[in-house]
């Protein structure tokens, strides 16, 4: 039984030297061996549609219009944004329902905590499985981006350590939020008030350059514009290690700052 | 299930042709009740609809500043558009299926299955009918709100093609009708919050490839005939044909398509409604 809730073997040692927060995460994977199949299919199918439509459907009127953006065809150039931008999405979507889930509706949180789990292992876990999902959809949407044939250069794979980043920075203040709200009024005007314009003007679909001059610094502020900076520098191999190093910085910041700001709000939501 | 059956079976209407009319589509008359409940309920949750109205005007004003930029124009029946024009309507169609959809599937599923809301319902003088039409109906007064805002917020950008795009307002509404229908009518075969993933993967598609963003042209021969069959087609193009004021034949098959679309995802939720919540 405790080899099927532990996939590595770690009921061996009995907790003594296993990390708890690393318990946590092995509770969101045997959760996740019910539907890893959907989201699989899902995770494949998403990048799939998106690039066919956008990146060659659309792509097609834009190419015989302006042949280049930014010097490459569209496709390759919306393909590293649209990578970014969903890695937020998923950062996002796992820090709110789920969150107010644990604490209210299916009281998750509650039942670790009845164990000798502490809030802070709850957080560390929770972050980590997200961090976890980041990885294989950023692995499935790169591999789908190559064979789109978008990827021009070896360092496209540190573009999925980027992903992973992008998703967690989003991830972590998120979380810190929703262990806050009463209710999930917030989430939906999280998600259409910031979240959809993140979407639509980091640099995504267009260069942010076509923004207004005063719209200008206030993309390059959000972080998903250094997301999709990154993520595009990495993959079509342009890179530049200041700016690199500058968008990477920002998202750990953002991180560590969500990171500290979960763990309080967690403990004065969890603790009693 | 006596009562309900009663009520619904159409005694006691004043005319012939009311008798005879299928009861799912006519109800109790009492479907009214359902929607002055919605009202009751969203007083609580305003925002919800209010910050709705800020979705489509994101989309337009990133796609005027943007992709209009990258695309220039588009040719839509030898005559060439510019592309906010072309996309506006399109999208139009597609938010009037996405905010029916979403109301029909999760809001209609958490009702009947968690919150069992119609459980409660239909220990009332109510009967599946009632419910079907009073959910319908709240869906197409929320469609409706968002169709006529979108279509301000088009006009005010400058966005329209001309000035029969009045007429964009109930044949968006018609749109809403058509997937509300529909999406009520899939839900109740919905076994768990599982079943959603099938919702968003047939969603996707249908926003993405139905001639909403690029027009068919781009397609080959095989896939435009496909897309031509598909529902978010006939309101994207029932739209933009009235949005430019190209009017042809086509559009009434179109408009034709979403009613009987709509009309068959209603009648299927009633007697559905019924299986499942009667006892």
């Amino acid at each position: 039984m405790y080899n099927v809730v532990e996939p590595w073997g770690l009921a061996d040692v009995q907790g003594a030297r296993t990390p708890p927060s690393l318990r946590v995460l092995a509770y969101y994977a045997y959760a996740y061996k019910r539907t890893w199949r959907s989201s699989v299919t899902t995770s494949f199918l998403y990048p799939v549609l998106y690039l066919a439509a956008m990146g060659v459907g659309l792509g097609s009127l834009v190419n015989h219009h302006v042949r280049t953006v930014e010097g490459v065809r569209y496709l390759t150039f919306l393909a590293p944004g649209l990578l970014a931008a969903t890695a937020m999405q998923i950062g996002a979507n796992d820090s709110m329902y789920p969150v107010m889930a644990a604490i209210k509706w299916i009281r998750t949180y509650f039942a670790m905590l009845a164990t000798p789990l502490k809030v802070r292992d709850v957080l560390i876990g929770h972050v980590a499985w997200i961090a976890v999902r980041l990885s294989f959809v950023a692995t499935i949407y790169l591999a789908v981006m190559a064979a789109f044939g978008t990827v021009r250069s070896p360092w496209a794979v540190v573009a999925l350590p980027a992903a992973v980043l992008t998703g967690v920075a989003f991830a972590t203040p998120l979380s810190a939020f929703s262990a806050t709200q009463e209710n999930d009024q917030g989430f939906i005007t999280i998600y259409r008030l910031a979240l959809i314009p993140l979407f639509l003007f980091s640099g995504t679909f267009f260069p942010v350059s076509q923004l207004p001059g005063w719209l200008q610094p206030l993309a390059e502020a959000t972080p998903l514009y250094h997301g999709v900076a990154l993520s595009r520098m990495l993959v079509l191999g342009d890179l530049r290690w200041w700016p690199a190093l500058g968008d990477a910085l920002y998202l750990v910041t953002l991180t560590i700052i969500g990171l500290v700001l979960a763990d309080r709000t967690y403990h004065a939501r969890l603790v009693v | 299930m006596k009562l309900a059956t009663a009520l619904d079976s159409g005694r006691g209407r004043p005319f012939p042709l009311a008798r005879i009319t299928p009861s799912t589509l006519l109800g109790g008359g009492r479907a009214r009740r359902v929607v002055e409940r919605n009202i009751l309920v969203y007083r609580r949750g305003w925002i919800f609809i209010v910050s709705g109205f800020f979705e489509p005007f994101f989309y337009l004003l990133s796609i005027g500043i943007g992709l209009n930029k990258l695309v220039g124009v588009v040719e839509v029946g030898g005559r060439a558009i510019p592309y906010t024009s072309f996309v506006a309507a399109g999208l139009l169609a597609a938010s009037a299926m996405n905010g029916a959809i979403f109301d029909a599937t999760f809001g209609i599923f958490f009702k009947l299955k968690i919150v069992k809301t119609y459980d409660a319902m239909l220990s009332t003088p109510l009967g599946p009918a009632d419910v079907a039409r009073g959910e319908l109906a709240w869906a197409l007064i929320r469609g409706g709100a968002y169709a006529g805002a979108f279509l301000v917020v088009m006009a005010g950008l400058g966005y329209v093609g001309s000035g029969w795009a009045v007429v964009c307002f109930p044949a968006a509404v018609l749109v809403s009708f058509a997937f509300s229908g529909a999406g009520m009518a899939a839900t109740t075969y919905m076994r768990s919050w599982q079943d959603f993933d099938l919702v968003s993967l047939a969603v996707l598609p249908l926003f993405l490839f139905s001639a909403t963003f690029y027009p068919l042209g781009v397609y080959p021969g095989w896939l435009q005939l496909i897309v031509r069959l598909t529902p978010l087609y006939q309101g994207v193009a029932l739209l933009r044909g009235l949005d430019l004021g190209l009017f042809s034949w086509s559009l009434l098959g179109h408009g034709v398509y979403l009613l009987v679309m709509g009309a068959l995802g209603l009648a299927v939720s009633a007697r559905r409604l019924s299986v499942l919540v009667l006892p």
